[in-house]
Parts: C-alpha cells; structure tokens; sequence
C-alpha cells in the first residue's frame, strides 16, 4: 500500500498542515488545477484512489454497447434502435432523477414505481370520452399534484413522526399499488391511443411525436450557443474576477463535449426509421422535455437555499440544524419533489405504452429507479450526487433493457443483468466512501 | 431577520455599550447561574466575566460544566436562575438565534461543518447570501476569502474545496472563521484543539490571538494547560459545576490550576 505522492504544485512553504493525499483525492480536480494538463493528472490521481466520478459509468456504457452490438449484429446501435433506447430510457432516468432528491437527505423512496402508476392511470382516465374528457393539460396537472401530495404526506411521516422512509414508502408501495388497481377497476386498463380524441393524441405525441429534423438541428444550435455562451460567461468570469475557476481548457472541453453528444443524438434521431414512402424522422418531443425538468431541477438543488439545505442536511443534519435550517420542512418538500417526478414519469410511461394497465409492475420500477441513481454515481449515504447522474444511469438501464429484449433474451435474465450492475454500482460507492472516511486512500 | 432578543437588550455596537471602555465594563457577565437535568446539577451558581480583547480560558475535568455553560451562553440552554448581562444589561436568551443576533458565536466540540460542501458553502450555511432567488455565489466566496485572509489563514489550496478534503487544523479554521464572519464580538471556543497536532495546535492558538487583536472577547474551553497558558489572559476554573477560581493569568501558575481543576482549591 503505497502512499499517493509527487502532488501537483506543492511548494516548500506547505507543512504538515498539508492535506493528505487522501483529502487530496476527496477535493475536485477542477478547483486545484490550473490547466488542462493538471486536471488530467489530478483526476487519474483520484480514480487510483477510488474516487471515479462519471468514469465507470461511462465506461460501463461503452462495454454495454460494443457487447450488445456484437451480440445482436449490428442491430444495438442501429439508428431505429438507438431511438428506442433513448425513449425506454427516459422514465428510468426521470425516476432516477425522483430518487436523487430523497437519496440526497440519506433516505429513499420506494413508492416511486407506483406512483408512476397511479399518475399514469389518473392522466389516462381523466382524458376518457366517454369520461371527464379533460384537456391534456389539466390531467398532467392534476396527476402531478396528485404525485406531489403523495410524496409529501411520505415527507411529513419521516419528517415530523422521525419514521423511517424505508417502512413509510414501502408502505407507500402497497398503498399506491392498491389505490391503482382500484382507479383501473374491472377493466383493467386505460388507453390514450386515440388519433381523433385531441386529448389523448396529445399525451400519446409527447413520447411518439417528432420534431421536424430541421427544427431539431435549428433547436440543437441555438441550445448549443445558450450553452457555451453560460458556460463561457461564468467561468471565464469568474476567473476574470479572481474566484475559483476551471482551468479554461476544461470549459473548452465541456461545451465541445456538449455540441458533440447534441449533435450525436439529432443525427441518429433524424435519419429515417420509416419506409422511403412514410418518412419517420426526427427527435421526438420526450427529449427536449425532460432536458427541461432536468434543467429545472439543476437549477433547484444547485443554485437555490432549498438544494443547499438538500445536500447540508445529507452531509451533516447536526451542522444543519444548528445552522438554523427547518429539517422537517426541506425533508417533506424533497419527498414532495421526489412525487411529481415520479408522477412526471408516469406521464412519459402512459405515452410511451399509448395507455396504462393494471400489469405495471411498479416495484420493479422503483428499484430500476434507484439504480439509475446509484449507478450514475448518487450516493446511498446521503449527501453526494448530482440529479444529471441519472441521465447516464437511466442509459445504462436502458441499454441493458434494451439489448436483453432485443436478443429476445428472457425477462428473468433481464432483471439478473440489472441487479447485477446495481450491485456493481453500490460496490463502487461503498468503496470510495471507506476510502473517504478512513482518510486512507491509497493505490492497490 | 428575527426579532431582537430580550426585549430591554440594547442593539451590539450602539452607543451606549462603545462608551464603555472594555476592561471596566466585561461583554458579557454570568451572574449567580445554575442549571440542572432531571437530578444531575450541572452548574452550581456561576459568575463569570468575559471581557472584550481578552482570551479567557474555562478549565476543568471531564463532566465539570464548560460545555453546559458554553451552551447556556450561546442560548442553546436556558439557566435555571440567575442572569446573563450582556454589555451591562439583562438578556433572555430563548435560543442560538438570539445569541448570533447579540454578536455570540459559537465553535462547538464537534465543529458542526457538513463533509460534503465546500468552504463557502460552510460558512454561509443558513445565512446564505440570494440574488433574485438564486444564490450569489461570486459575493459570498468574495466574502468567505476575505474573512480568512484577515485571519491569516493561508494554508488552505482553494477555499471551493469540499471540508472533507481538509486537515485538522484548516477545518477548525473554518470553523472560527465561520463564527466570526458576522459581526460577532463574542466567541466561544469549546476544545478547539482536542484533536490536533503540534503544528495545527499553534495554527488555531494563533488564530485565537488574532480574534483577540481584531478586539474580539473569546472565552476558550479546554483541557490543555499548555494551550491555557499560551494564549489566554484570564483564566476560570470549574470544578463540579462550580467555578473555584478566576483571574489573570499571571494569578495562575500549572500546578495551582490543576489543584482547582482537581480538588477544587488550591493551598498557596
Ligand atoms: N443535555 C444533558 N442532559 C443531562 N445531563 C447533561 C446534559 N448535558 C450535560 N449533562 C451533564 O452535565 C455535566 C457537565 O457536562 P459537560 O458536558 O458540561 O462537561 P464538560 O465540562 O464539557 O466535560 P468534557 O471535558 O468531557 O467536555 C455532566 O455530568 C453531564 O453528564
Ligand atoms: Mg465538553
């Protein structure tokens, strides 16, 4: 076990009161680097010692796809199939997103599956003709407030009654499976796959709808120049101000990173997946849609008193409470959060099967969820994770969905493959946790 | 913000208490306080002084009471009877919120710093600085920098690294510099330094000099006589929850303090 040594920029004037080279690992390279070759190194210093941020999950993805694109013979990574991916992807990386606001205060979630359900069969049955016939709108509104109620009554239990989450949601889980088979009654099901009833098209277009492919690529670069325009404004900015700042080859790095992927993503969704005389073409609508509430959520835990208090109370409820912040209250609205996200995925889920039906099987769902979670790098411990963390943990879900069906592998080898990974995943964050807290990461 | 504690307490830095030269009129005195839990006394009849521009160090054994007083001081805990004047008059601490607002912080034992967030993230906790509903980070680093800057506190790389990633010593620092960042006049400091190292020792009993140069009172709980004996000008003992002895540090040498710590008297 070998002490990591040979820092960056150590000088003569450093005594012990160094930080170790543990904490040294535990510190973002973005903030002690200078420049791009800096970053670099103090980032292959950090995951040497276990500390490997997106790292293994992209790496997982990439074993993912070159498998699955052997394995099928070309048809994994096939443009068709790459937009299925992406729009299977996307309720696990919305419930993912759900399960970040709870994992975050140290606690969880496990009624989020079926309050996919239920708000799925709310939205569904209120846009029945014969039925309430409602807008669109006003049955997304309603499902989600009904979603966001749930999840806070969840909030208040814990919060004020001090009960654990784990009993109070997976109470939650039987409650909300039942309240779903009564909602659905005899027949069982709900459809919205209606072309004539406005209302239901609506719904059923959100996952199968198109963007015209001009519009995505017109989209795409006014969202790219957005991006690098923020991103170049703060950093440089606050670089210019003397405040901490990435190194400005980082901030090239990330915004080149961004109109890459953007570009990867439009350019597969605008070829053709139709028949050369019904062309079917573009980025469907889902995309853009979550990009949104991802946005939306960003901006909540990273730049408001709500998201500080969020991570304060995961990293050290004691330093918050003396800190004078309300615990109970940023508890029962991060479980509210949690409930119109995972009511916001029932919506993408009743488009995305053109209906609901009693065969959800949400506690499958929820646990897809929070390994969207885990596996995108949000700690089980509270305190650490990033809510884009369930972009790439919702993708890995996906592609092994994805592939294991497409082989027409079984759905037990489905959900062994899965847990698997999830193991995988709470291994890794377990692991840099011990590494963290002992103060003694070191190269095996 | 909240209201002002006890209602006859007069605003910190108004007139009335700057014409009062510090050494004549102490920040803050206990008088004649006692607390209990259930039938544990805690604290038996306390007076204590705790002058502006002067360290003073509370001693005593494991179980004595410092950190039983701190708390009731820092408005954590209510005294049974007996008074807290504060420049000369009467307040009523009903919690830590009414303490801050009078200028009294507290570093506890246990530091009370979240692992996962970053230095001005640390110090700002609760009281962060919003423009238009977001957060005005660029204002609030600026600040966090300057305070320990004016601390000499120069040891830390980068002030946006997260605490878990600090020594000892600069987490401590982060600590003080997290009370003192808000007009305080007052710190308590319980066993800064229980946990340190030589060098981080000094670094914290250095930066209790500072406070005290910036014109600060600071009362310093410690077990540690050589700590004691370093920095501090006045110094109290307590003994089962009674104060045994109190004075100028030059009153004091090693040995008596621990006879008051120990037995609680001293046969000179
Ligand atoms: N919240 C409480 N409830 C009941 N008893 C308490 C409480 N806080 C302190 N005590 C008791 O009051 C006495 C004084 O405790 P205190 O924590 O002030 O000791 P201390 O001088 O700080 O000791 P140490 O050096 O170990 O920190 C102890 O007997 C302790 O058990
Ligand atoms: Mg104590």
């Amino acid at each position: 076990m070998a002490k990591v040594e040979d820092e960056v920029g150590r000088t003569a004037l450093d005594d012990e009161v160094e930080p170790t080279a543990a904490a040294e690992i535990a510190a973002p390279p973005e903030i002690l680097a200078e420049s791009l070759g800096q970053y670099v190194r103090a980032w292959g210093r950090r995951v040497a010692g276990g500390e490997s941020g997106a790292l293994p999950v992209v790496f997982a993805l990439v074993i993912i796809a070159v498998a699955f694109e052997i394995w099928t013979q070309g048809l994994f990574l096939s443009p068709q199939n790459l937009v299925n991916l992406f729009i299977e992807s996307m309720v696990f990386m919305t419930l993912g997103m759900a399960e970040i606001f709870v994992l975050l205060l140290g606690e969880i979630d496990l009624s989020a599956g079926y309050i996919l359900a239920v708000s799925a069969g709310v939205a569904g049955l209120l846009v029945q003709k014969p039925g309430p016939d409602w807008p669109w709108w006003l049955a997304i509104v309603t499902a989600l407030v009904c979603s966001g109620v749930t999840g806070a009554v969840w909030g208040l239990l814990v919060s004020k009654l001090h009960l654990p989450s784990f009993v109070v949601t997976l109470a939650g889980l039987l409650i909300m499976w039942g309240v779903m088979l009564v909602m659905l009654g005899n027949a069982g099901e709900v459809s919205v796959a209606s072309r004539i009833l406005v209302n239901q098209h609506v719904l059923y277009q959100i996952v199968w709808g198109n963007i015209p492919p001009v519009a995505g690529w017109v989209g795409l670069a006014v969202l790219s120049l957005l991006f690098a325009g923020f991103t170049i404004s703060r950093d440089f900015g606050r670089r210019r101000k003397g405040l901490v700042a990435p190194p400005p080859g980082l901030t090239i790095l990330k915004i080149a990173f961004f109109v890459a992927a953007g570009i990867a993503v439009v350019a597969v969704c605008n070829v053709n997946r139709g028949s050369a005389v019904v062309v079917l073409a573009g980025v469907p609508w889902v995309v853009p849609i979550v990009l949104v509430v991802l946005l939306l959520w960003v901006v909540l835990l990273q730049r408001t008193k709500f998201g500080r208090y969020v991570y304060a109370i995961g990293g050290n409820p004691d330093a918050a409470r003396r800190a004078g912040i309300s615990l109970a209250t940023v508890r029962t609205w991060a479980f509210a959060l949690a409930g119109v996200t995972a009511g916001f995925s029932g919506i993408l889920y009743l488009s995305w099967q053109g209906g609901t039906s009693t065969n959800v099987n949400g506690g499958q769902y929820v646990l897809y969820g929070v390994a969207a979670a885990v596996i995108g790098g949000t700690s089980l411990f509270g305190g650490r994770g990033k809510i884009a963390q369930a972009v790439l943990g919702g993708l890995v879900i996906g592609a092994i969905y994805n592939g294991l069906y497409l082989q027409g592998v079984q759905v037990q080898w489905q959900l062994i493959a899965t847990g698997l990974v999830l193991v995988g995943a709470v291994l890794v964050d377990t692991l840099s946790r011990r590494g963290t807290l002992s103060g003694s990461a070191t190269r095996i | 913000m909240s209201s002002a504690p006890g209602s006859e307490s007069p605003t910190p830095g108004a007139p009335g208490s700057a014409l009062v030269s510090p050494g004549t009129q102490p920040l803050l005195q206990l008088r004649g306080v006692d607390k209990h839990f259930g039938a544990v006394q805690a604290l038996y009849h306390v007076d204590l002084d705790l002058p502006a521009a002067q360290v003073t160090a509370l001693c005593g054994d494991n179980g004595a009471g410092k950190s039983v007083l701190t708390r009731c001081i820092a408005g954590i805990h209510q005294p049974d009877r007996g008074e807290i004047l504060w420049s000369g008059k009467q307040v009523h601490l009903r919690g830590p919120r009414d303490a801050a607002d009078l200028g009294i912080e507290v570093v506890y034992q246990d530091l009370a710093l979240a692992d996962n967030l970053d230095i001005v993230q640390n110090m700002f906790l609760g009281r962060e600085r919003v423009h238009r509903g977001l957060l005005n980070e660029d204002s609030m680093e600026r600040a966090a920098a300057e305070t320990l800057r004016n601390l000499k506190v120069t040891t830390v790389r980068s002030i946006r690294q997260p605490v878990a990633s600090l020594s000892g010593g600069q987490r401590q620092a982060v600590a003080v510099a997290k009370a003192v960042m808000w007009n305080s006049k007052l710190v308590l400091l319980d066993e800064p330094t229980a946990a340190l190292g030589v060098v981080q020792t000094r670094m914290v009993l250095d930066l209790v000099r500072t406070l005290r140069d910036h014109g600060l009172g600071v009362m310093l709980v410690s077990h540690n006589l050589n700590d004691v004996f370093q920095v501090a000008d006045r110094i109290a003992v307590l003994h089962l929850g009674r104060k045994v002895a109190e004075g100028p540090a030059a009153d004091f040498d090693l040995q008596s303090v621990v006879e008051y710590m120990t037995t609680g008297s001293a046969h000179r």
